[in-house]
């Protein structure tokens, strides 16, 4: 993202330091012992040394270092201040005064004068050798230095310090940052927690390892924890890399990579082989979690291991996709069956049941997530299928567009995928007939006359983010405002954000294009990719700069066939709603809907969120109860609780298509059989606030 | 919901600079010309970041981040300080007082954004 700053802010401030330091210099010659003063000269210095780097005035912060080199030491009290300082520095200041004059179109500066102030300067503080100049920022993400094609597998065990809370440090962000980078395995060690009574709820006693594939090195892994270096135990290993294939020797054993690890020591692998894990934890060697981290870190080189195997000799069977969509279903069928299996066995109390039904549970994750993965494919093929659209396209047009892929290897549903062509499609040509500028105007703009579109995929969560990104034209606000009044859709007295603007493009009946090309604006706009995005239950985002270029994001969930829900009640009625949605559940009492007047808004820590009340909306009879539930659960980027009686708990949701009867129910993107043979309806959140939304809108239209 | 930001500089074009940038990517921003303001302005608002400067009359960036951590309401808020090079022991200093992460003058507002989204998520 560029952010255009306007350099006048900073030279008008210098004008005013730099009166402002005269009046301050002549004072100290009066009294040179006051810190206070010193210490006001120095600000000044600092700030103009500062600000003038930030804005581009480079020779400015350069010269300036210089003088506020000198009177720091002034201020440490390693040298006095002298008349010969301050007559130094009131020539520095005019000096100062002269070179912002000179950036602003006047006489040059005096560049021997300079020298010689410098030259002076330097004799006071007795320091020679070369003055350095504005330092750079060394902030950001440092770049890979040999960033090789494939990726490395690193484990980095991070251990904070208990206090680390105390400087407003969130850990999970750093593990989220973590993710950013690659694909990531992380392991919770809690064998420092201690008892429930002694436990300090402002204390971190949480340490993680975790294993990360990607393609990067170490240090790109180091600047994650650059604020919490001190703070930390930190320890970044590079277990494998790609062109050696190992670092270490292939095929470890557990015991072995324990050892290695330093969490045992050899003896007590000695006494306690066969079934390792076990033993060691029983024997107090080791803690569970440390156990759990070694198994983690032998499948992650097992798995790159045999990927690596696979791609050196591919074998494939294909099969025609419906034995898959088979397949899944019945999986589907198993986690449910799995579900009623473990409840059951839970209220018989039948230990030796239980067992076999844990058995049941571990071997059905793993049946499920690998028959998931066969499902997944790689988003290259769809991307590659742009390539000739672009191509006829901006022929077509007579523009010069290159598209550029990244991300290829990205993994997504089959079905995803077979449904996410059609929205892409349309994206990408609003961009090149709409987004980028035919070569003649780009060249007036200054622009390489080839545009480019940028279609990329990444993971980020359970979630995959699809991007295209041109740098046309971007869209205008303005324009965007003026069309939504004229289409009706907003109100002229409207006042409309720049971010609420470009969400216009969205809305139903909605296009800029000047004239109807045979390429896009046909009538069929965004809101139709809108919501077959949305049927995917995904998002669709768009951010833009004016002139530069428009980027549309879509967020896709990873399968549409098992999702994470939150499972909750409404007198007899089960729902779902999806987790990746919830942010927090508060409780609603008759106070607080008594405090709000009627209005369905409820405070929570001082942010006003409304909220809508499932009962009445699905008209469900009986009482609630004297303590509601609000699920507070974030859709299309606001805050919005959704009441029920009773929250349940996360639930893995199978997800059943409703029957044809039930298609015109737009609010349950489905429903799930629950362990007790019940049904649950799962909750489209978009759906229902729009709904709500829409009736609201014809309430005020009609009084 | 946006999230709200307090800036706090003695320098009006920093606090613009780090202003305009914020605002661009859609937070609240708060402005305070001082420590002392800083503390005012974040006993009457709800923050959910303070990027401070270090070195300012009336509370300096180091005492106005102790003060901070003082209050219940910001003991775990992210607090990050605007610092230069040459103070690389100023930077200790505020992390022991319990800032979050600092960020070097000169910056880009891309690095500024790169350090918000670091500790605010």
């Amino acid at each position: 993202m560029n952010v255009a700053i306007d350099t006048s802010a900073f030279t008008e401030e210098a004008y005013e330091l730099l009166s402002e330091l005269e009046d301050s210099l002549l004072e100290l010659e009066a009294s040179p012992t006051d810190q206070e003063l010193i210490s006001r000269v120095f600000r000044a210095m600092h700030t103009i040394k500062g600000s003038g780097a930030m804005f581009g005035f480079d020779a400015v912060a350069e010269f300036t270092h210089e003088v506020e080199t000198v009177f720091d030491m002034a201020r440490n009290g390693t040298i006095p201040v002298t008349k010969a300082l301050i007559d130094l520095t009131l020539a520095a200041r005019d000096q100062i005064r002269s070179m912002l004059d000179a950036a602003a179109g006047g006489e040059p500066a005096n560049e021997e004068n300079a020298k010689r102030i410098i030259t002076g300067l330097r004799a006071l503080s007795n320091k020679d050798g070369g003055a350095q100049a504005a330092p750079t920022a060394p902030q950001g993400k440092a770049q890979a230095k040999s960033s090789p094609d494939e990726p490395n597998l690193f484990r980095i065990r991070f251990k904070p310090h208990q206090e680390i809370f105390s400087t407003g440090t969130n850990p999970l962000l750093l593990l989220n940052e973590l993710r950013e980078l690659g694909a990531c395995r992380i392991v919770a060690n809690t064998e420092n927690f201690p008892d429930f009574d002694s436990l300090d709820p402002e204390s971190c006693y949480t340490a993680w390892e975790i294993f990360l594939t990607a393609q990067i090195n170490e240090n790109a892994i180091r600047d994650v924890f650059i604020f919490v270096e001190d703070e930390c135990d930190l320890n970044i290993r590079q277990l494998m890399d790609q062109e050696s294939g190992m670092v270490d020797a292939p095929g470890k054993k557990i015991g072995q990579i324990l050892v290695e690890r330093g969490d045992i020591n050899p003896q007590a692998l000695e006494q306690a082989l066969q079934p390792l894990g076990d033993r060691l934890v029983q024997a107090g060697a080791v803690s569970a979690d440390r156990v759990r981290a070694a198994l983690t870190e032998q499948q992650v080189i097992q798995e790159k291991q045999e990927k690596k195997k696979s791609t050196e000799a591919t074998t494939s069977v294909r099969v025609p996709s419906e034995k898959l969509d088979t397949l899944v279903d019945l999986v589907g069928e198993l986690v449910t069956m799995q579900a009623r299996l473990n409840q059951t066995s839970s209220s018989l109390g039948d230990h030796t049941l239980q067992l076999i039904a844990e058995e049941v549970e571990r071997l059905t994750a793993e049946l499920r997530d690998n028959t998931m993965s066969i499902r997944m494919l790689t988003i290259d093929t769809t991307f590659n299928k742009f390539k000739r659209l672009v191509r006829d396209l901006s022929t077509e047009l007579g523009k010069e567009i290159e598209l550029v892929t990244a991300g290829g290897e990205t993994e997504l549903d089959k079905t995803v995928i077979d449904q996410l062509n059609d929205p892409l499609v349309h994206i990408i040509r609003n961009s090149i007939d709409h987004g980028v500028e035919p070569p003649d105007a780009r060249r007036a703009k200054g622009k390489n006359p080839v545009g480019k579109i940028t279609l990329s995929a990444i993971h980020s969560g359970a979630s995959v983010l699809i991007r295209v990104e041109d740098d046309g034209a971007g869209l205008d606000a303005k324009r965007l405002r003026a069309k939504g009044i004229e289409k009706g859709l907003i109100s002229p007295d409207d006042e409309i954000s720049e971010k609420e603007a470009f969400q216009l493009i969205f809305a139903a009946g909605f296009s800029t294009a000047a004239k109807i090309t045979n390429v896009s604006g046909r009538g069929v706009g965004m809101d139709v990719v809108r919501r077959s995005i949305e049927g995917l239950r995904g998002s669709i985002d768009v951010s833009s700069t004016l002139g530069k270029g428009t980027t549309i994001t879509l967020k896709l969930p990873l399968t549409l066939a098992i999702i994470e829900g939150l499972l909750v009640k409404v007198e007899q009625e089960n729902f779902v709603l999806p987790l990746a949605a919830v942010e927090e559940c508060v409780e609603l009492s008759r106070e607080d809907i008594h405090k709000a007047h009627g209005r369905h808004v409820i405070n929570v820590r001082g942010e006003i969120i409304p909220y809508i009340r499932i009962r009445d909306r699905f008209e469900i009879e009986g009482n609630a109860p004297q303590i509601e539930q609000i699920v507070i659960s974030e859709v299309d980027e606001k805050r919005i609780g959704f009441v029920v009686d009773n929250v349940i708990g996360q639930h893995q949701t199978v997800i059943k298509t409703l029957g044809k009867n039930f298609q015109h129910s737009e609010e349950f993107s489905g429903a799930t059989i629950l362990g007790n043979g019940d049904v649950a309806l799962i909750l489209d959140l978009n759906k229902m606030v729009r709904y709500v939304e829409d009736e609201e809108t014809k309430e005020t239209e009609t009084p | 919901m946006a999230k709200t930001i307090m800036t706090v500089d003695d320098s009006s074009s920093v606090r613009q600079m780090v202003g305009m940038t914020l605002k661009g990517a859609g937070f609240t921003v708060v402005e305070a010309v001082d420590g002392a303001d800083g503390l005012n302005k974040a006993k009457a608002n709800t923050l959910d970041m303070v990027i401070t400067d270090l070195n300012m009359p009336n509370m300096d960036g180091i005492a106005l981040i102790t003060a901070l951590r003082a209050l219940p309401n910001y003991k775990f808020t992210p607090i990050v300080m605007l610092t230069t090079e040459s103070q690389a022991t100023r930077k200790q200093e505020g992390k022991t007082a319990g800032a979050t992460g600092w960020i070097v003058k000169p910056f880009k507002p891309e690095q500024l954004l790169d350090v918000v989204k670091k500790v605010l998520g």
